[in-house]
C-alpha cells in the first residue's frame, strides 16, 4: 500500500512549510524511501502557483500547491467548482505553465505535454472525422517503435478492454456519451502512458452510465495499475475511485486536507462503508466554502 | 418517389407557364422565345458541337482558375488563422476584396494582361481566392480548442497537427468555403467572358454575349440554361461526396 508512506511525506510538507521547497530534499526523500516501499514518486508538484489575468482583474487560481503522487497510485483531486483543480491537472499535463513552482515527472521537469502523461477530458475530445478505431490509433501512430500490425493489435485490444470491439468502425456522433468516454479511455490507455490525468471525465454522464464506468475504470486500473490523477467535484466518486483523495479550497486553490480510502477493490459506489468516507469528505468540503452548498 | 413526382410536376408547370406566356402573343418572340425555340437552338448547337466546344473552353478556364484560387487561398487562410499579424494585414485585405464584385477586376485585367487567357485566369482567381481564404481561416479558428489540446497531449505538433487535426477538424468550414469559392469562380468567369472577347477560346459567356449581339434570344436563354445545368452538375460531382462524408462523420447537414 503506497498510501501511508505518501501521507507521511505529504503532511510533512503541505501545511505549514512556507516558501519554496527544495527539490533536492524531496527527491532524495523519495529515493531514500522508494526501495522500501517499491513505490517511487511518479509525479511531484512543487510549490505551484498560478494566476489568471482577465478583464475583471486578476485571479489567483492556485497558491503554493505541493503534492506527490506515487507510481501506481489512484489520486482524486476534489474541491468546489473554481478551486483550480482543473488548472492543476493542466499544469501536471504540461498544457499550462505555472507562474511559480515546478512539476517533475520521474525526476524530469515538465515543460510541456508528453506522451507518458495522457489526459482525458470532460468532453471526450474524440475526433469526429475518425471512427472509434481511428481515434484509438491516433495516439498510437505517434508512438515510435511500433509496427503497423502492432499498432492495430494494440488498438483492438484497448477497444476490447473498454468493451467496444463491436463499435470499432462507428463514428463519434453515433456513440452515446458513455461510449464516447470509453473510447476516450481506450485512446488514452493505448499508447501505454505511465500516467493518466482525468479531468471530470464522467461529469456529463447520467448516473447509471457513470456507475458502469466506475466499475470499468476500477477493473482497468486493477489490471493496468496506471498512475491516475482524477479531478472531480463528486465526493462519492472520489471515495469510490481514489486510494487517496486530496481536498482543495476555493480561490486561491490550495490543498487543505487529504483522505486515505483503504477500502478493498472493486468498490461499490452505493456501499455503506464508502458512504461514510464520502460524508466525511462532504463535511470537509462544505467547511472550505464556509458552510454553504458546495 | 413522392418527392420526384412533385419536382417533375413543378418543372412541367413552370415550362407550361412559359409556353402559355409566349403563346398568348403579348410578347414578341424576339424578346421571349417559346421553350420549343430554345430547345431547337440547344439541339442544333449540340449537333454542330458549338455548345460542347464552348463548355469545354469554359470548364478548362474555370477549373484552372478555381484550383489556383484554392491552392493560394487554403494555405494563406490557415496562416491567417494561426498568426494574428497575418490576419490583421492579409486578412483585412481579403475581407475588403471579398466584398468587391469580381466583375470589377475585369477593367484592371484588360489593361494589365490585354485580351488574353491570363486576363481570364486573373479574374477567376481574384473572384475565388479571397472567399476561400476567409472561409479557411474562419474554419480553422472555430475548431474546438479541446481538439488541439487532445492532439498536443498525444504528441501531435507542427506539420502533423496541421494536416491531421486542424485540416480535418475544419473540414465542415472548408467544404462550405470551397463551395462558396466555386460559386464565385463561376460568376467571375461568366462576367469575364461576357466582357472580354478573346480569340484563343470561345466560352459559354461569349456564346451568351453573341446571342445578345445577334438578338438571338433563343440562344441567350439556351446558354443560360446550360450554365445553370453545369452549376448544378458541378455541385453534385464536386461537393456532394464531401457533404456525404460530413454527414456520415459529423452527423450534421444533409447528405
Amino acid at each position: 500500500m503506497p498510501a501511508p508512506f505518501l501521507v507521511d511525506t505529504a503532511t510533512k510538507r503541505t501545511p505549514g512549510r512556507n516558501g519554496a521547497l527544495h527539490l533536492a530534499d524531496i527527491l532524495s526523500e523519495a529515493w531514500e524511501t522508494s526501495p522500501r516501499t517499491a513505490m517511487p514518486t511518479s509525479l511531484l508538484v512543487d510549490g505551484v502557483s498560478k494566476r489568471f489575468v482577465s478583464k475583471r482583474g486578476e485571479v489567483l487560481a492556485l497558491h503554493d500547491v505541493s503534492l506527490e503522487i506515487a507510481t501506481g497510485e489512484f489520486v482524486c483531486l476534489i474541491g468546489p467548482s473554481g478551486c483550480g483543480k482543473s488548472t492543476l491537472l493542466d499544469i501536471m499535463a504540461g498544457l499550462t505553465q505555472p507562474d511559480k513552482g515546478s512539476v517533475w515527472s520521474e525526476g524530469i521537469r515538465v515543460t510541456g505535454p508528453a506522451r507518458d502523461r495522457l489526459v482525458m477530458f470532460q468532453d471526450s475530445a474524440l475526433f469526429p472525422w475518425l471512427d472509434a478505431f481511428g481515434n484509438v490509433m491516433f495516439g498510437l501512430k505517434l508512438k515510435p517503435g511500433l509496427t503497423r500490425a502492432q499498432r492495430r493489435q494494440i488498438a483492438e485490444e484497448h477497444l476490447d478492454l473498454v468493451g467496444l470491439s463491436a463499435f470499432a468502425h462507428t463514428y463519434v456522433h453515433e456513440l452515446s456519451g458513455g461510449m464516447k468516454q470509453r473510447v476516450a479511455l481506450a485512446r488514452a490507455l493505448a499508447p501505454d502512458p505511465r500516467m493518466l490525468l482525468m479531468d471530470e471525465p464522467f461529469a456529463a454522464l447520467d448516473a447509471i452510465t457513470r456507475e458502469q464506468l466506475y466499475d470499468d475504470l476500477q477493473r482497468i486500473w486493477l489490471r493496468t495499475r496506471k498512475t491516475i490523477v482524477f479531478v472531480t467535484h463528486n465526493v462519492r466518486e472520489a471515495a469510490c475511485l481514489g486510494d487517496r483523495v486530496i481536498l482543495m479550497s476555493p480561490r486561491p486553490g490550495r490543498i487543505v486536507q487529504e483522505f486515505n480510502i483503504p477500502l478493498s477493490r472493486p468498490r461499490d459506489i452505493n456501499s455503506l462503508e464508502l458512504a461514510k468516507y464520502a460524508s466525511e469528505m462532504a463535511q470537509a468540503l462544505k467547511a472550505t466554502t464556509g458552510g454553504g452548498h458546495p | 418517389m413522392k418527392r420526384g413526382v412533385i419536382v417533375v410536376l413543378f418543372f412541367t408547370g413552370l415550362f407550361a407557364l412559359w409556353w402559355l406566356a409566349t403563346a398568348s402573343g403579348r410578347w414578341s418572340p424576339v424578346i421571349l422565345p417559346s421553350p420549343f425555340y430554345v430547345a431547337d437552338y440547344l439541339w442544333s448547337a449540340a449537333r454542330d458541337g458549338s455548345i460542347f466546344d464552348a463548355t469545354w473552353v469554359t470548364m478548362q478556364r474555370l477549373l484552372l482558375g478555381y484550383f489556383v484560387g484554392v491552392a493560394i487561398g487554403l494555405p494563406v487562410g490557415l496562416l491567417m488563422s494561426a498568426n494574428q499579424s497575418i490576419d490583421d494585414t492579409i486578412g483585412s485585405v481579403a475581407l475588403g476584396f471579398q466584398t468587391l464584385p469580381s466583375v470589377c477586376w475585369v477593367p484592371l485585367a484588360l489593361i494589365w494582361f490585354g485580351q488574353t487567357e491570363t486576363a481570364m485566369l486573373f479574374v477567376v482567381v481574384m473572384g475565388t481566392v479571397w472567399s476561400v481564404m476567409i472561409a479557411t481561416s474562419h474554419g480553422a479558428r472555430n475548431i474546438p480548442p479541446i481538439y488541439g489540446r487532445a492532439a498536443l497531449v498525444m504528441g501531435s505538433a507542427g506539420f502533423h497537427r496541421w494536416t491531421r487535426v486542424v485540416l480535418p477538424a475544419s473540414l465542415p468550414f472548408l467544404v462550405s468555403g470551397m463551395k462558396q469559392g466555386w460559386a464565385f469562380a463561376w460568376r467571375s468567369l461568366m462576367a469575364a467572358e461576357i466582357y472580354v472577347t478573346i480569340l484563343t477560346g470561345f466560352g459559354l459567356g461569349h456564346l451568351l454575349h453573341y446571342g445578345r449581339e445577334l438578338n438571338a434570344m433563343d440562344q441567350v436563354i439556351g446558354v443560360m440554361l446550360v450554365i445553370v445545368a453545369i452549376g448544378l452538375i458541378a455541385d453534385r460531382i464536386l461537393f456532394s461526396p464531401w457533404e456525404r462524408v460530413l454527414h456520415e462523420r459529423w452527423g450534421t447537414g444533409q447528405a
